[in-house]
């Protein structure tokens, strides 16, 4: 139950490809990828969740071998289509001119834009966990309204007991979020796994410790 | 229509090249007016010569000197990030993770990419690829070790995966021999890499 995304953990991959940082982007194509999909989310149309899961559903073919920003192009292109700011034809006739749209970003509103805090904390209930509880991940996708939805628990994370450690408030969920089924805010914890829980005997040093900020539906009570 | 196009993934419409392929997208989209060419410009001009990691080098020689900012950055991050002038996107909700002799701290993003932008910027090529994502929260000290990073004995590491809108920033140790420097001098030592935690600050004398 995972998606071509979901590699932490994963063999294979090489060394990290260090360096080559002589520029913001390495090529003019990535900067302007990066601004299209920024520019294109200020039409309102999808939020930040429903932007990553369409390039978590391309292939996983497309995913692997597209680059950091094609993937983002890809889900870009997606989106636009299945939210009705594009239609397919257009992609490859293109369209014919129209005036700017009442809620496209204008460059003059660039600086402003980027430095607004949009926050994803909302009002929610009381916490079932503190810091210090052990808490046990779920065996399987948290998303079950929506068979391969978007989730934010990793498979490597899953069916893990870990601890608490940071209560972050109650934060709008992504498995819901993402498919436009409403913010479904919940409480967001730091939960902290042993090295050895995550990884056994593969793990490179007994002492370490990964982090992840999890929402109360993937949790349960270590006991339970 | 290729005949062969995939109704779920209309981005197979476009043209293969990854050049062409965001020509025609920007193209298309300043045609159907959804987006200003000159907001193009200017966001790319803003992330390429504002918004960087110069940024979170400010926030960490801050916490290094005045121990009352430190208590506020441990306190609410965003806040205290906040009164250097320093908030936005993908930093909506910070918390500072400082390094330690005990420990060492790490940040990843294993799902997708994510990285506070308005602290250090867009995040480098390496962060964004596969073998960093798929390898650092599982072998993080091999990962340093290509980074030409190796911890003393005893040390351990955290990993952070920032699986949720919350975005760490590390607080690398403040180098010795630093004793008297002042902020501002203290962040020309502060790399972009110590605040995600693959560097060390630059010891005092191999500044460049």
């Amino acid at each position: 139950m995972s998606r071509a995304h979901d590699m932490g953990g994963r063999f294979g991959d090489g060394p990290v490809p260090i360096g080559g940082e002589d520029r913001v982007f390495h090529e003019d194509w990535h900067a302007r990828a990066m601004a299209l999909t920024v520019l294109s989310a200020a039409h309102g149309a999808w939020n930040i969740d429903a932007s990553r899961h369409a390039r978590e559903t391309i292939t996983p073919q497309d995913y692997t071998r597209f680059g950091y920003y094609e993937r983002w192009m890809a889900g870009l292109a997606d989106l636009l289509v299945a939210r009705g700011l594009v239609r397919e034809a257009e992609l490859v006739n293109g369209a014919a001119p129209a005036p700017m749209a009442a809620k496209t970003l204008r460059a003059e509103a660039i600086p402003a834009s980027q430095r607004l805090r949009v926050p994803y904390t909302r009002d929610g209930g009381a916490p079932r966990f503190a810091p210090g509880d052990a808490v046990r991940t779920l065996n399987h996708s948290p998303n079950q309204a929506v068979p391969g939805g978007h989730t934010r628990l990793p498979c490597y994370a899953m069916g893990r007991v870990g601890q608490i450690t940071r209560y972050h408030g109650a934060h709008v969920l992504p498995d819901s979020n993402a498919h436009f089924m409403g913010e479904a805010p919940e409480p967001l914890y730091a939960v902290t796994f042993t090295a050895t829980e995550l990884w056994g005997s593969g793990a490179e040093a007994a002492g370490d410790m990964m982090v992840l900020d999890l929402w109360e539906s993937y949790l349960m009570p270590a006991d339970g | 229509m290729p005949h062969d196009h995939d109704p779920d993934h209309p981005h197979s419409l476009l043209p293969p090249e990854p050049e062409l392929r965001v020509k025609a997208l920007e193209s298309l989209l300043v045609d159907k007016g959804l987006i200003d060419p000159e907001a193009v410009d200017a966001l790319i001009a803003l992330y390429e010569n504002e918004i960087g990691p110069r940024n979170g080098a400010q926030v960490v020689a801050r916490a290094w000197t005045d121990p009352a900012y430190l208590d506020r950055l441990r306190a609410d991050a965003t806040a205290a990030i906040a009164e250097l002038g320093i908030s936005g996107r993908q930093s909506e909700h910070m918390v500072a993770v400082e390094n330690t002799p005990d420990t060492h701290n790490l940040v990843v993003c294993t799902l997708c990419s994510c990285y506070p932008w308005a602290v250090l910027g867009i995040p480098p090529g390496w962060y964004k690829s596969d073998a960093y994502r798929a390898r650092a929260i599982r072998e993080p000290r091999a990962v340093l070790a290509e980074f030409g990073v190796t911890l003393p004995e005893g040390k351990a590491v955290r990993v952070w995966d920032s699986t949720a809108e919350v975005r760490y920033l590390v607080i690398p140790e403040r180098p010795d021999g630093t004793e008297h420097w002042d902020a501002a001098a203290l962040a020309r030592l502060v790399t972009r890499d110590s605040m995600i935690g693959t560097g060390l600050p630059t010891l005092p004398g191999t500044a460049a």
